[in-house]
């Protein structure tokens, strides 16, 4: 009889699901999880830990992302198997968004002058791009342009941090390290943006749009400059021209300091 | 190193790379730990949970220890001494609030029962897994170490800190009570 019982108490075995060990690491902080969701330019790779998310990658298989990850940030990523639903609609809302939102995110490794520039192109708005130098110079360190493309270049958390919408100042796109090279058009043009138009407008040799009734003036992808009606839209070579002709920066992008 | 290296060795291990190690102690215990502590609250949802937090606390005390004090610890009774704490603490948490279930009641977009819990129900796993945890504390957690977990006497009387001789009655009362509950008739 004991042994019927017992037996049948061994049977009583279960598995640990699979959530189980890549949620114990990443509560330690040995192992980060990830999960493989959409975003505008196709599926994507997400690695989280406690302190938020950590990466956004793409690449071609689990096993290569990992590989990255782990050379990356000197620590494993592992499948998450799942997570709860409310984290995984967030994460998908700041991909379709292009913006943290309600999301954490684990810049911890950084410096803080990288930083200040992801948290910066994190206030961009959607289909709005800002010059390499605005950034520099709305965290205090104007002339830092080229740190701050490296800082973008190594975003590791793209999309999200939309240093996509960063760019030159010459109507360029700029490079982009998330995939393909036109990822960084794609994810704009997904987002509205007029890419063409916003490069011509930079190879007229233009780079700021007023309105001649506000006398207010603005970088092209501004919300305020897109409303201005072609009758009263006035364009400038530089603030400089821009405030000599009577007009004042607009306080929503700050398109430069006023003179 | 993977989830057979014997536990002696995943002991030195810990002992002198605890990041690199820790991965495979949770591989080696956890279905272990989960299986225990799910078959002692009879709920996944705490199973998961407790099994969890019973590993990251080993991580944290492991940093704490000196090396040759991990060297010499027994993983299996040791991660045991954390879990069986914590399970007792869940369950007196629920005995206090069990509105607290809802909280972690399993995500409703998860698959319903699967082929082993149907499984269960038809050989009547279902009915013994319940009438486990009905069983007193002491005894449910020693039956349920000893024979779902098969763990010697020794790896028991060190995990819930008890001597071997009131362990090995704890597990023969369980018993005795297992089986009148299961077979309310018969009389021994």
């Amino acid at each position: 009889m004991t042994d019927v019982l017992s037996a049948r108490l061994a049977a009583l075995r279960a598995e640990a699901p699979p959530e189980v060990l890549p949620g114990i690491l990443a509560e330690v902080g040995i192992a980060d999880r990830y999960v493989r969701r959409d975003s505008p330019i196709g599926p994507v790779y997400v690695a989280l830990n406690r302190a938020g998310v950590s990466c956004v990658d793409v690449a071609y298989d689990e096993a290569r992302f990992e590989r990255r990850f782990a050379r990356r940030f000197g620590r494993p990523a592992i499948p998450a198997g799942t997570l709860p639903d409310r984290l995984l609609s967030r994460i998908d809302r700041a991909l379709a968004e292009g913006r943290p939102a309600s999301l954490d995110l684990d810049l911890r490794g950084l410096t803080s002058f990288r930083r200040a520039v992801l948290l910066k192109a994190a206030e961009i708005p959607r289909s709005e791009v800002r010059p390499y130098g605005w950034v520099a110079r709305e965290i205090g360190r104007p002339g830092a342009g080229r740190a701050v493309g490296s800082a973008l270049a190594a975003n590791p958390v793209p999309i999200i941090v939309p240093c996509h919408r960063v760019v030159r100042s010459d109507g360029g796109f700029g490079e982009y390290s998330l995939g393909r090279p036109g990822n960084k058009r794609a994810l704009l043009e997904a987002e509205g943006l007029d890419a063409g138009e916003h490069e011509r407008f930079a190879r007229r040799g233009m780079r700021f749009v007023g309105s001649d009734t506000t006398r207010v003036f603005c970088l092209p992808t501004c919300r305020h400059a897109r409303r201005i009606s072609s009758a009263h839209r006035v364009e400038f070579r530089d603030h400089i021209a821009a405030t000599a002709a009577g007009y004042r920066p607009c306080s929503r992008c700050r398109p430069a300091e006023a003179a | 190193m993977n989830a057979n290296t014997p536990l002696s060795d995943l002991a030195n291990a810990l002992a002198t790379e605890r990041d690199r190690a820790f991965p495979d102690l949770v591989r080696s215990l956890q279905d272990d730990v989960y299986t225990g502590v799910l078959r002692m609250l009879g709920n996944p949802a705490d199973a998961e949970e407790v099994a969890q937090e019973a590993f990251v606390r080993a991580y944290h005390a492991l940093g704490g220890y000196p090396p040759e004090r991990v060297r010499s610890l027994g993983l299996r009774s040791w991660v045991w001494t954390i879990a069986a704490n914590q399970a007792r603490n869940r369950a007196r948490t629920r005995r206090r609030k069990p509105e607290a279930a809802l909280d972690t009641a399993p995500n409703p977009t998860a698959p319903g029962p699967g082929p082993e819990e149907a499984a269960m129900t038809s050989s009547g796993l279902a009915e013994l897994a319940a009438a486990l945890t009905g069983l007193p504390w002491v005894m449910r957690t020693a039956v349920v170490l000893r024979h779902v977990l098969d763990m010697t006497y020794d790896e028991i009387a060190a995990a819930l800190n008890r001597p071997i001789g009131t362990v090995k009655s704890d597990v023969h009362r369980g018993l005795e009570r297992l089986r009148s509950t299961l077979n309310p008739g018969e009389t021994q």
